[in-house]
């Protein structure tokens, strides 16, 4: 039995080691915030979805892409506008209506000439840039970062994002803030030879070419819910989150199926075990 | 080492309780392999963006008479024929032509546009895609085996076993066609 | 111990096909009538472990090389298309990005159970370089495997291992850029880098399997080594592989797929690294880049020694010294469960290559222990980049005590196998 538990020991201190290790030093500590999809059995909550994507839509989407999204990926099982009715994502209706809405270029078969036409569900979500360059150019030598797997692609994922957007106000005196630039006390960056204060108080946070967006009432959301900063900036990171792994929920789901096969599998086994090594000592 | 492997160390056991435990081991170890064999099995079939393409729009307002566009439709040519009314009236004398596969040249159109053919273009025999216009029947005919097509697509002679197929199509507007 | 072989042929069919091909007398001989040990302890149930964690990566590997486009410009979203689109992608792209580490936890234990056992002393030292040279194609493997998804760690991974090579200037000027160059395929990671890594990541895995082999044949030779470490004498120390250690095996599989699970379905970025779903940029590092877990203490032997050259040669030395550990342990004892003080020597061992990765996931510089405040403000004391230094010398210093060890006073060996068994039961 020692030997067991022992046995059991250094696989935790292996895991949790490696866990340990892979965990990088955040810096500083993100706001506290609850998702609805935290933890092993977090479901996403559709109406957040559907609220963030508007503000994604309506205030992100004038700068940043969402290249590996389609417009039929809104409408898939787990998606914010999945319905039941339309099991393929192409026909729902809702999905249709937001890409017809969008013109996407493309060439007009006839005369080879760029063109635009309205999008159909199984169209990318439309980059607001036609390039780079232009992305640059249009921001101040910034590039918006795609937002596709976004989420995935920060430490902290959705808790982070939440407070980046609603992490800016005025930066603290002795931080040098180039003109174009906006200070945020989450932006994961290292200050140090921005700060002409003491270097062991260098303060948390950067400087960022994105200025503050999520005012209250910039998006109306069309099921009535207030929309405060805060709400503004959950609901965009819960979409985020969605768009990062939109799997995620069938993923916990075989996840719980597979662990309690499993265990029940390794108690048949065990007996199977004991009973064939019974009767040797050993 | 033969004898140790047939000492049974559960020799005085209840056979039947002894079986139980090993057989329902082996059979969770048997379900587990195969429940995961079906993702590694399923993962070939088309993904979602493949399926997302699985209809098209087509305008075939400058396709003369005559003439045949083709357009791809799930990576296979889809032929749309505008066929002139000598070839219409010469696929439906045939319908009563004896052939390998006896269809109507009506069921083969939609009602009221019997000049427009919509033919999915992989010969029925090993999947070639027929020329326009040629073979005796002013069909298509099959470069790799010879198979002969009428003018409504249906298999005249050689060594395919049916006729062209229609696939699932229908007329948006007067210039417009949905496959799919 | 491999002695005659106790099949004898049934049916007609199984006479006919015995004398043209053996097989079903080798399979009978190798894993079902095998005379095991009786008193091997779970540690020992890790090499049918990692002979599942092989089966998993390949079928897995195989099923994604379906999928994956092996392109500078279409790695990344080839990656996403799989997470995506493709049906159950993610499962199995979890499934092989975490059994990977799950590979290597295997491994790892697998080869502290054989440091521990003496599991590498004659007449088993062929076994163990089989099983060394398989960790080494398993490193290669597993990091030309995380340079695929073409993301930032990806890309900045390859630049620096492969600039390792570089440190050859230093024994001939050129020779490491020659290496460099013809690794690359060009002048820096790009590419053709890609591709070759990917068609070597392809093979590596049948490399593996095909040593795998090898080290089981090597296996069968001598026999299984045993927590006593004392040799097999009588028939009555062993029972046959099958079905006494084929359902123990199955049990202990079973068991490491729990935790195997969790990390696939509940944690499948634990792991993994933020920076790795940015898209490759050979413009800009990310702030801080460090390898996956499994090769964190030899990264930290790399970067405690301030020479380049001295830093490459360390690293491979951590490697090589396991390669030599069959003629540095003189102790005519193999197991060290009677050898008192090798025991302690090894457990640090083994404490200080964890703290070894540990440290190898940190930045160099930073303070552990705090003693003051340079003219700047900045704390100084006692940093990650000493501790590290500690730390790998005791790492070499362990296989020279190893050799010093020979006349160590052990505790009483018993003489067979089944009698410590017996001796526990009264």
């Amino acid at each position: 039995m020692l030997r067991k538990a022992l046995s059991a020991a250094a696989v935790l201190a292996c895991l949790t080691f490696g866990g340990a290790a892979s965990a990088a030093e955040h810096g500083h500590t993100l706001r506290p915030v609850t998702f609805s999809f935290d933890g092993p059995f977090g479901k996403f909550d559709r109406g957040s979805l559907q609220r963030g994507y508007k503000v994604y839509a309506e205030v992100c989407s004038s700068c940043h892409g969402m290249n590996l999204l389609s417009y039929r990926n809104l409408a898939q099982k787990g998606g914010p506008f999945f319905d039941e009715k339309y099991k393929n994502p192409n026909d729902n209706p809702y999905a249709k209506a937001i890409a017809a809405a969008i013109e996407v270029p493309d060439i007009d078969p006839d005369t080879g000439d760029a063109i635009t036409r309205p999008a159909t569900p199984a169209d990318r979500f439309k980059d607001p840039y036609p390039n780079e360059p232009a992305a640059r150019a249009g921001n101040g030598g910034a590039l918006p970062p795609d937002l596709s797997v976004i989420a995935k692609a920060r430490e902290g994922g959705a808790h982070y994002i939440y407070s980046l957007l609603t992490g800016y106000h005025e930066a603290p005196a002795g931080l040098t803030v180039a003109p174009g630039q906006y200070y945020d006390e989450y932006y994961k960056s290292d200050l140090s030879s921005a700060w002409k204060g003491p270097k062991d108080k260098v303060p948390p946070g950067g400087v960022l070419a994105m200025s503050f967006q999520l005012t209250p009432d910039r998006v109306a959301f069309d099921d009535g819910t207030p929309s405060s900063t805060d709400q503004e900036a959950k609901d965009v990171a819960a979409f985020l989150a969605w768009a990062a792994e939109p799997h995620a929920e069938e993923r916990k789901e075989t996840g719980l199926a597979v662990m309690i096969y499993l265990l029940i599998f390794a108690g048949i086994t065990y007996l199977s075990y004991r009973r064939i090594w019974k009767n040797v000592a050993h | 080492m033969g004898e140790s492997l047939n000492i049974s160390p559960d020799h005085a056991d209840d056979p039947s309780r002894r079986d139980f435990i090993h057989i329902a081991a082996i059979a969770a170890a048997g379900g587990g392999v195969v429940m995961t064999a079906w993702p590694f099995i399923d993962q070939m079939n088309p993904a979602e963006d493949t399926l997302a393409l699985a209809s098209i729009e087509f305008d075939f307002s400058k396709v003369v008479a005559g003439q045949q566009a083709v357009v791809k439709w799930r990576g296979k040519p889809v032929f749309v024929r505008h066929r002139t009314p000598a070839e219409i009236a010469k696929a439906q004398a045939d319908d009563q032509a004896d052939m390998k596969d006896p269809q109507p040249d009506s069921a083969r159109v939609k009602e009221g546009k019997s000049e427009w053919l919509v033919l999915i273009g992989v010969c029925t025999h090993l999947g070639c895609v027929p020329n326009f216009g040629a073979g005796e029947y002013g069909g298509w005919f099959c470069p790799c085996h010879g198979s002969v097509y009428d003018t409504s697509g249906r298999i005249r002679q050689g060594p395919a076993p049916l006729n062209l197929a229609v696939p699932d199509y229908e007329f948006l507007s007067d210039t417009k066609v949905k496959i799919g | 111990m491999s002695g005659p072989s106790s099949y004898e042929p049934k049916t007609a069919f199984e006479r006919w096909l015995d004398v043209r091909l053996p097989i079903i007398r080798m399979a009978n001989d190798t894993a079902l009538d095998f005379p095991t040990p009786k008193n091997l302890n779970y540690w020992w149930t890790f090499g049918g472990i990692l002979a599942v964690c092989l089966v998993i990566q390949i079928a897995s590997g195989v099923v994604l090389a379906m999928h994956y486009v092996p392109n500078a410009g279409l790695a990344f979203d080839s990656v996403e298309h799989i997470m995506r689109d493709v049906k159950h992608g993610w499962m199995i792209r979890f499934i092989h990005a975490n059994g990977a580490s799950m590979f290597f936890l295997a491994v790892y234990i697998h080869m502290a159970r054989g440091l521990y056992y003496g599991s590498y002393k004659a007449p088993r030292e062929v076994l163990w370089i089989l099983g060394c040279v398989i960790y080494l194609l398993m490193m290669a493997t597993a990091f030309m495997g995380y340079v695929l998804p073409w993301g930032q760690m990806s890309y900045y991974g390859a630049v620096v291992i492969t600039n390792l090579f570089s440190a050859f200037d230093g024994v001939i000027p050129g020779l490491g850029t020659y290496i460099t160059t013809l690794l690359w395929g060009g002048f820096s990671v790009d590419n053709p880098t890609l591709n070759r890594f990917f068609s070597l990541h392809y093979l590596l895995p049948f490399m593996i399997a095909g040593v795998v082999g090898l080290h089981i044949w090597a296996l069968h030779v001598p026999g299984n080594n045993n927590p006593t470490g004392v040799d097999v004498k009588s028939k009555s120390d062993t029972v046959p592989f099958h079905p006494y250690y084929t359902v123990k095996d199955g049990f202990a599989i079973v068991l490491f797929f729990i935790p195997f699970a969790w990390f696939v379905f509940f944690a499948p970025e634990a792991l993994g690294h933020a920076d790795n779903y940015v898209k490759a940029n050979p413009l800009a590092t990310p702030a801080h880049i460090v390898p996956e877990w499994y090769f964190l203490p030899f990264y930290a032997i790399l970067r405690s020694i301030p020479d380049k050259l001295m830093g490459v040669l360390a690293m491979f030395g951590a490697i090589a010294m396991l390669f030599a550990v069959p003629w540095l342990d003189r102790s005519p004892v193999r197991s060290m469960r009677y050898r008192p003080t090798a025991r302690w020597f090894f457990a640090i061992f083994i404490v200080a290559t964890i703290i070894l990765g540990w440290c190898g996931g940190q930045l160099p510089d930073d303070v552990i222990l705090p003693i003051g405040k340079s003219e700047t403000g900045a704390p100084t004391g006692f940093t990650v980049v000493w501790l590290s230094r500690i730390l790998a010398a005791y790492y070499f210093a362990y296989f020279g005590i190893l050799w010093f060890l020979k006349n160590e006073k052990t505790l009483p060996v018993p003489e067979t196998i089944s009698a410590p068994v017996l001796a526990e039961k009264v």
